[in-house]
């Protein structure tokens, strides 16, 4: 296990090492200083501007200095907005992305599992294709397509809900709805296929001979076992969840994390850019790699199946 | 020997029948060796399995349509994509414009067959590129084995681990927008999961009988590779290309959505919902309704043909 956590770690460190060195590439490859378009500073001030964020030292220092803010968790000021830090602007996005996150991730393993769940026992029944008949049509409808869906039939014709914002549980009910809609989707197929599967196990039939109740069953023997495959997946679910965040925060004005960093793209405010995509992939990285710990940890099989695979 | 020349009508005891009511009859040796129904090959047999399945065919049926549309649709409107009539903004759907006119005049039916033909050649063209470096490096990784496989491998895990639409969005950034710099950007960490699948595929595959005999005639690596592995690949492979396609089209309308994809003036679905988006406030719903449609049925369409496809190539892991 130690062995196996260990070699994660390290492909873990490796990947981060990638995507930052790709980040500061990426962003002195893109040809012109990002002060061009000022029109009116003379080249002394653009000296200046350029020496202030160390633009004028060559490659190898840049990269250094870059990777050394990194590991410090200093993004510097923002080149458009002088004012705020990429670090301000992080601690106040942040914490709502991450409510947003959270709360749909939540929604989505729920309604996801119970609709897989009784998919799987009304199997082959008008039940079990009309949630599957959902699950299909929610993986085909793009978030953002969603979204704009839920606006205007609910908050704009129907009035039910407020159309933007992020103010009170009333705001958040359409945007967590379109972000959850998807990965809840793959949640329920992914059930319904595992459970089916467990559902013809031995164990199953054993339990059922011993005379527990359906219920009992159906939670303790089944569904524990049915979800380990969502665990692999939720790796993956929570990188989709978080780019979903991006266009969900644009088109319900959640002032989040996203927010910026749509914001910084179109305002190519480098640092801000930088900052969020590091930021945003160590987050991610460090969650998949969570996933896989717990995955070995949960399912003893695995241990078993490395040996006969290598 | 068969029995002949039974009288319908005996009751005699077995041992009673007489000799003469029996006759030789030859037998026909050609006949019980021929073949009485048609052999069917496992694409035949697969195809047989794909027309049962009523979704996976309405798909398809809806994606031919499509396509047909995406390329002649345009020919029969009397619009250009891109010219712009304000007087005419936000008509609602009429014998004159089908599908309505947009906040610039623009005829919504003829933006949408545009917006077919960039999203489906996204989709396919991202496809078929990770189709074709998943399979040589998926291929010679499995193959190989041992230690080439082990290095592949980790660079693959790496790789795996970068968030896929990050990458792409930080791609676009600094190649700036276009048709081309999405589908590279889409298919630079887009191959890994394809290569995945090729590299367990020949892992399995390499070690059955029929492989060792090929090897044992004496045939080239690449000739075992082209002719005895790949074909016996191809099912999951196409299975993946079809679900690739859905998320390729996806991803275009994403980053159209967000402004880094194609941009404004030209027709994709994802540009055409993100110019919605003021308008469906106001009550213009055609402007939405439509690319949102066709974005939606197109990738419903490819996620049910793609299953239908798992389904009928793999019957083994039917469900």
């Amino acid at each position: 296990m130690l062995r196996y956590i260990l070699k994660r770690l390290m492909i873990m460190l490796v990947t981060l090492w990638i995507i930052v060195t790709l980040t500061f590439i990426l962003m002195v490859s893109i040809p012109g200083s990002p002060f061009n378009s000022e029109r009116g500073t003379n080249e002394a001030v653009q000296a200046n501007l350029e020496a202030h964020y160390n633009l004028d030292e060559p490659y190898i220092i840049q990269y250094l200095l870059y990777l050394k803010s990194i590991v410090t968790f200093d993004f510097g000021p923002s080149i458009k907005q002088p004012s705020q830090t990429v670090n301000d602007m992080l601690g106040r996005g942040f914490p709502i992305s991450f409510e947003l996150g959270i709360m749909t991730i939540i929604v989505a393993v729920i309604s996801g599992v119970t609709l897989g769940v009784f998919a799987a026992l009304k199997h082959n029944n008008v039940i079990d294709y009309l949630a599957m008949g959902f699950a299909v049509l929610g993986i085909s409808i793009p978030n953002f397509v969603l979204a704009t869906l839920l606006i205007q039939q609910l908050a704009v014709n129907l009035e039910i809900f407020p159309v933007a914002r992020w103010l009170s549980p009333a705001h958040m009910i359409l945007p967590i709805t379109a972000l959850a809609t998807g990965p809840m989707a793959i949640i329920a197929r992914l059930t319904r296929s595992t459970m089916l599967e467990v559902l013809t196990q031995d164990y199953i039939k054993m339990a059922r001979a011993k005379g527990l109740s359906p219920w009992k069953i159906i939670i303790k023997h089944a569904l524990k076992n049915a979800l380990l495959p969502v665990v692999t997946i939720m790796g993956t679910l929570l990188a989709s969840i978080l780019t979903g965040t991006f266009v969900i925060e644009k088109i319900f004005a959640v002032p989040g994390m996203g927010k910026y960093f749509v914001e910084s793209i179109n305002q190519r405010d480098y640092p801000v850019i930088m900052g969020t995509t590091v930021f945003y992939s160590s987050f991610l990285i460090i969650m998949l790699f969570l996933v896989d710990i717990a995955y070995g940890i949960l399912d003893p099989r695995i241990k078993i199946h490395k040996k006969g695979g290598e | 020997m068969k029995l002949a020349n039974k009288t319908p009508n005996s009751s005699l005891p077995p041992s009673e029948v007489p000799d003469e009511w029996f006759t030789w009859k030859e037998q026909d040796r050609t006949a019980s060796e021929a073949v009485s129904r048609p052999s069917l090959s496992y694409w035949k047999d697969a195809w047989r399995r794909l027309v049962k399945n009523k979704l996976a065919m309405a798909g398809l049926v809806f994606l031919i349509l499509l396509v047909i549309f995406a390329v002649f649709g345009p020919i029969f409107s009397p619009y250009d994509v891109n010219r712009q009539d304000l007087p005419n903004q936000y008509q609602p759907p009429s014998a004159d414009h089908w599908f309505g006119t947009d906040s610039a005049g623009r005829d919504v039916f003829t933006r949408t067959w545009y917006g077919a033909r960039i999203s489906l050649f996204v989709g396919l063209m991202a496809a078929l590129i990770d189709f074709t470096i998943g399979i040589i490096y998926g291929g010679i990784s499995g193959y190989k084995g041992g230690r080439t496989d082990n290095m592949m491998m980790r660079i693959i895990e790496i790789l795996y681990g970068l968030p896929y639409l990050l990458v792409v969005i930080l791609l676009l950034v600094v190649l700036g927008p276009s048709l081309s710099t999405i589908v590279i950007a889409l298919t630079v960490t887009g191959w890994v999961g394809m290569a995945r699948i090729v590299r367990g595929q020949v892992l399995q595959i390499k070690n059955f009988e029929f492989i060792l005999a090929s090897k044992s005639f004496g045939t080239t690596t690449s000739r075992i590779i082209r002719k005895n592995l790949l074909p016996n690949t191809m099912g999951p492979i196409i299975v993946q290309m079809t679900l690739t396609v859905p998320s390729a089209i996806f991803a275009e309308a994403f980053l159209s959505f967000l402004g880094l994809g194609i941009q404004a003036p030209f027709a994709s679905w994802g540009v055409m919902a993100n110019d919605a988006l003021g308008a469906i406030l106001s009550g213009n719903w055609w402007t939405l309704f439509f690319p949102a449609f066709f974005i939606s049925f197109t990738m419903f369409a490819f996620n049910v043909l793609g299953d239908g496809l798992q389904d009928a190539l793999d019957p083994k892991l039917r469900k």
